[in-house]
């Protein structure tokens, strides 16, 4: 296959690496040192340098902020504003997200071995309208008068939570930072972001440019660090109101039970996905050969919604697999900063060395391989895309999330067959059905235990789609209306009501 | 305050049946534990034995998860059209209706909570919230998507499977309808585990369920207690989702299991520390009134009750001159008696924690005002108790007692109170008792709190949701908001080809 660049180490001297202007931790709207002093190193997966020492946030640390945080939420300005306000102030800081763009995406370049060309065009331009989709909701947050069986007045109030800790994972950190700081933002709370520790950047970048736009000290306060401190400080602190998380289903299951020990805060998990992509015997193969390997290899693999088992059913197999063939030549494993790049490298040395252990494991196991198996031969976390075939379901590969550009192809016959196969996991984010059929989509649509289900596309995703898991893949939901739910806590207020014409 | 006929069941014109039911009831049975093991149930007015009851442990949660699973994934049950459920809800509301009195009399018997009260009220309560949920079934809605590109979005609310409920003793049943009527109505089957102090209205129920024709494995009842059978439920690798109502200690180790284990949602509803904030212009008897219904009520065995009494200083002696007074007249006695307004506490161990909570309260240099002891020789009746001069760095007005102890507080101003309210980890609810409007709308909205109650208190209504802020928990019961912890919501996308319109 096509590699460009492949080995050829002179690529990164084209390119001009920002500046690297903010390396603090962002609390009560300052750029401070750790406590400790200390710093941790970021670094750039395409070769393994250093990018910039990054101050390292502690318990100390976490205290600061969620005591600037509190001080913000119990006596600040922000949850007492009008919703409208909320929304002006948060549409400006899209506007500033809009003419920064450049410059975030080559940290998120840099950072995690994204794209350049899709994080200017797609991953930062979504963070900004993520934004605006919920500066647009901050007036609209409604509760309820409540029907009465006697004479009673009742009604809900949505009030903010309160202060709220935020961990994100290091594969999206400019949408997931958006995901979430956005809604909690529109519903009046005040938040302490706690990056991945491989990529911090873009984070801190986003609390300069909150500042900018006017939210007050102590709202939005980033602490970069790791999750065995940083993060379970968080998670275990007894003035923090909520976390929502996503990362690894091992992850959540720390916090959540870090949250209960502490002051029994609720949690959202949205954790991992060993979500099934299905094609039908009627299925365009052209069409879905190319959304296939888009769901696996998107964003390198590194995404909890990747279709990582693709159920191929048997009229469809032969062409489909000859289609594959010829695809993925097409696909460029190559530096990020490239355009001509479909993928980058793996975000660090211990998600590379995870993936390839995953391709030991699926040969040893008996799968056969049909495309890639290796990591180019370069420096940086270059794997090629890779295809086992002849896959069954109890391999490892087809049960644990890899988190890397891998695709297993397995054979089904009957549309209850591959329901079943399809649900055969301790799993449930996402699923694709490949069929223009009306009663396989519907069908198969309902039947699958997964909390996005995409039909003949896959990553369909939108600002007004709730997004999350079933089973252990999490709960709660992001985006959408639905996602502002876990930053709000309803309460009834109920007076008894005299001569009222009716209930 | 007088104590009447503790003990003579004879007096009161109330058959108190025999005790039918003490098995364990799983996929429409009612079967021995695995073990072959049986634990008592006591009755508080005495300490003695009522029954014993067969006693579920990690075998049996097994079997009934099993039972719950195959209904859920194979059954009819979740297939019904909505109305399909609500016609065997309705029947089973009937059902309790039709058995009103037997199931109240089971609860004024382990529980020793008001026979008449459960007659009249909490049973009949219990029937309507499963007709509320009933009539819920065939509105759950999802929604269609606004997109932002040529895609058809919508959001389907789909039942999350199989439910463990966890219930405590003070409300047997209507805290297990609470949690159970909107699980089935959103298509889930059900793993009940009654505290192990009162499980005989819920194995009751058990029967009902099964004479109302419900298939089997939708609705378990396991008995036995929290550190096995509770414990099993929380920590099962196939139940999808826990509610629990009960102690702020145990809420922790239920969400802990359950994050060990499948990381299952689970929805809490703990302890509270309620204020109750009487301002200088309430009617002092009917202050007096509710104050006493918020703090006694249920002896004092509730989560919302009034545990502190913020009372301003304008009408401080007043209302506890009249406190005290009505507090004297209060009948404790047996839970039979038409009369009593205050049966036993619900076990040893509780009435073991509220009188050391007593002591400690004169310890800690509260006056006492009334009551303070014990009532009675044999049982668990106390007299209402009142302090005054309560500090708020007291224990007693820190910690939640779950007993008829009520706490009488001074403050001057509003802002004071709003303070002095929000100060606790708790926040299940608060009650404001002013004429003034606009007194009324700043502390309802300054409290944090989950329910607020102005000119009144303890008032639920099945359309409005319950649950607490902060250490309470969190989740909802009650009104429609309760049905969203039953549901998966699922987004379901398509590309769209010449549409109109997005």
């Amino acid at each position: 296959m096509a590699a460009e660049s492949n080995g050829n180490g002179t690529m990164e001297s084209h390119f001009k690496l920002p500046q690297i202007k903010f390396t603090k931790l962002f609390i009560n709207g300052h750029f401070v040192d750790s406590v400790s002093g200390r710093t941790f190193e970021t670094i750039d997966p395409r070769t393994g340098d250093v990018i910039a020492n990054i101050a390292e946030g502690d318990k100390e640390d976490v205290d600061l902020a969620v005591q600037a945080a509190r001080q913000a939420f119990d006596n600040g300005p922000w949850p007492r504003l009008p919703g409208a306000e909320r929304g002006r102030i948060l549409l400006k800081f899209a506007d500033l997200i809009d003419e920064h763009t450049e410059e975030l995406a080559m940290l998120d370049a840099i950072d995690a071995g994204k794209l350049l060309h899709l994080a200017k065009f797609l991953d930062i331009p979504e963070t900004a309208e993520n934004l605006r989709y919920y500066a647009g909701a901050a007036d609209k947050i409604h509760g309820e008068t409540l029907k009465m069986s006697r004479e009673l007045q009742g009604y809900t109030l949505k009030e903010p939570i309160g202060v709220v800790g935020h961990i994100i994972p290091r594969n999206f950190p400019s949408t997931m930072f958006s995901m979430k700081v956005g809604p909690a933002l529109a519903a009046g709370c005040t938040m302490i972001v706690k990056p991945a520790e491989q990529t911090p950047l873009s984070a801190l970048y986003y609390a300069h440019l909150a500042k900018l736009a006017g939210i007050p000290d102590g709202v939005l306060n980033v602490v970069p660090g790791f999750g065995h401190t940083a993060g379970a400080a968080l998670s275990s602190h007894m003035d923090v109101d909520m976390i929502s998380f996503t990362g690894s289903t091992e992850v959540g299951s720390l916090i959540m039970q870090a949250a209960a020990k502490s002051n029994l805060k609720p949690v959202c998990l949205e954790l991992g996905g060993k979500s099934p992509f299905i094609i039908f015997d009627d299925a365009d193969v052209d069409k879905v050969a190319d959304l296939a390997l888009q769901g696996c290899y998107f964003n390198k693999g590194e995404i909890c919604v990747a279709g990582s088992r693709v159920f191929v059913q048997e009229g469809i197999y032969d062409k489909f697999l000859l289609k594959l063939k010829e695809k993925v030549e097409n696909w460029v494993v190559g530096d990020p900063f490239e355009p001509t790049s479909h993928y980058g490298p793996q975000v660090d040395k211990k998600q590379y060395e995870r993936v390839l252990s995953y391709i030991d494991k699926g040969n040893k196991e008996g799968a056969t391989l049909f495309h890639g198996g290796k990591a180019l031969e370069r420096k940086g976390y270059y794997i090629e895309p890779t295809i086992f075939i002849d896959v069954t379901d109890d391999m490892t590969i087809a049960k644990e999330e890899i988190f890397g550009p891998i695709m297993s192809v397995l054979k089904f016959k009957t549309i209850d067959e591959v329901i079943k196969r399809a649900n055969a996991t301790k799993y449930g984010l996402a699923a694709g059905i490949m069929t223009n059929d009306l009663n396989t989509a519907n069908t198969v649509s309902r039947s699958i235990r997964a909390g996005a289900i995409w039909i003949n596309c896959y990553f369909g995703f939108d600002k007004d789609i709730p997004y999350g898991g079933y089973k252990m893949s999490g709960f709660g939901r992001d985006m959408g209306i639905d996602g502002l739910v876990k930053y709000l806590q309803v309460k009834s207020v109920v007076t008894p009501i005299y001569n009222s014409p009716w209930l | 305050m007088a104590i009447e006929s503790n003990g003579k069941k004879t007096e009161f014109s109330v058959m108190i049946p025999d005790v039918k039911f003490t098995k364990l009831f799983i996929n429409g049975n009612f079967v021995d534990s695995v073990s072959g093991k049986t634990f008592e149930t006591i009755d508080p007015r005495t300490g003695d034995p009522i029954a014993r009851i067969a006693e579920g442990d990690t075998e049996d949660v097994d079997l009934a998860v099993k039972a719950a699973r195959e209904a859920f994934d194979n059954g009819p049950w979740p297939r019904l059209p909505g109305q399909g459920r609500r016609r065997l809800m309705m029947k089973l509301a009937d059902l309790i209706e039709q058995n009103v009195e037997e199931i109240a009399a089971l609860e004024a018997l382990e529980a020793g909570k008001l026979y008449s009260l459960l007659k009249n009220m909490d049973i009949p309560a219990a029937a309507e919230t499963l007709r509320y949920y009933a009539g819920a079934a065939d509105k759950i809605h999802g929604e269609t998507l606004k997109m932002s590109r040529d895609l058809q979005g919508y959001t389907l609310c789909e039942p999350i499977g199989v439910v463990g409920v966890i219930i405590p003793w003070n409300y047997p049943c209507n805290l297990m309808f609470i949690k159970f009527a909107p699980a089935l109505a959103a298509g889930c089957t059900v793993v009940v585990k009654p505290s192990e102090e009162t499980s005989l209205s819920a194995l009751f129920c058990a029967h009902l369920v099964k004479e109302a024709g419900f298939p089997d494995g939708v609705f378990n009842v396991v008995p036995g207690y929290g550190h096995t059978a509770g414990a099993a439920i929380s920590s099962h690798m196939d139940i999808d989702k826990v509610t629990f109502t009960g102690s702020t200690k145990v809420g922790r180790l239920v969400m802990v299991a359950a994050a060990k284990s499948n990381l299952k949602p689970v929805s809490l509803e703990l302890g509270g520390k309620n204020p109750l904030i009487v301002c200088d212009d309430a009617d002092v008897e009917t202050a007096a009134t509710i104050v006493l219904l918020g703090s006694l009520w249920n002896k004092g065995e509730l989560c919302v009750s009034s545990s502190r009494i913020l009372i301003q200083e304008g009408i401080y002696e007043e209302l506890s001159k009249k406190l005290v007074e009505k507090a004297q007249k209060w009948v404790v006695g047996d839970p039979f008696d038409p009369r009593t307004q205050q049966g036993p506490q619900v076990n040893q161990v509780q009435f073991d924690k509220i009188l050391s909570y007593i002591e400690l309260g004169k310890a800690e240099g509260a006056t006492l005002l009334t009551g303070g002891k014990r009532c009675s020789e044999r049982g668990f009746y106390i007299e209402p108790t009142i302090f005054t001069d309560v500090q708020d760095h007291m224990r007693i007005a820190k910690e939640e007692i779950f007993g008829p102890v009520i706490s009488l507080m001074k403050f001057k101003t509003i802002e004071e109170a709003i303070k002095r309210a929000n100060a606790t980890t708790y926040g299940l609810a608060a009650g404001i008792l002013t004429k003034d409007l606009n007194i009324a709308n700043t502390v309802s909205r300054s409290i944090r709190a989950g329910s607020i109650w102005i000119n009144c208190y303890a008032v639920f209504d099945r359309d409005c949701p319950y649950g607490g802020y902060k250490m309470s928990g969190f989740g909802r019961d009650l009104g429609m908001k309760a049905l969203d912890q039953y549901l998966q919501v699922k987004a379901v996308v398509t590309p769209l080809y010449n549409s109109p319109w997005l």
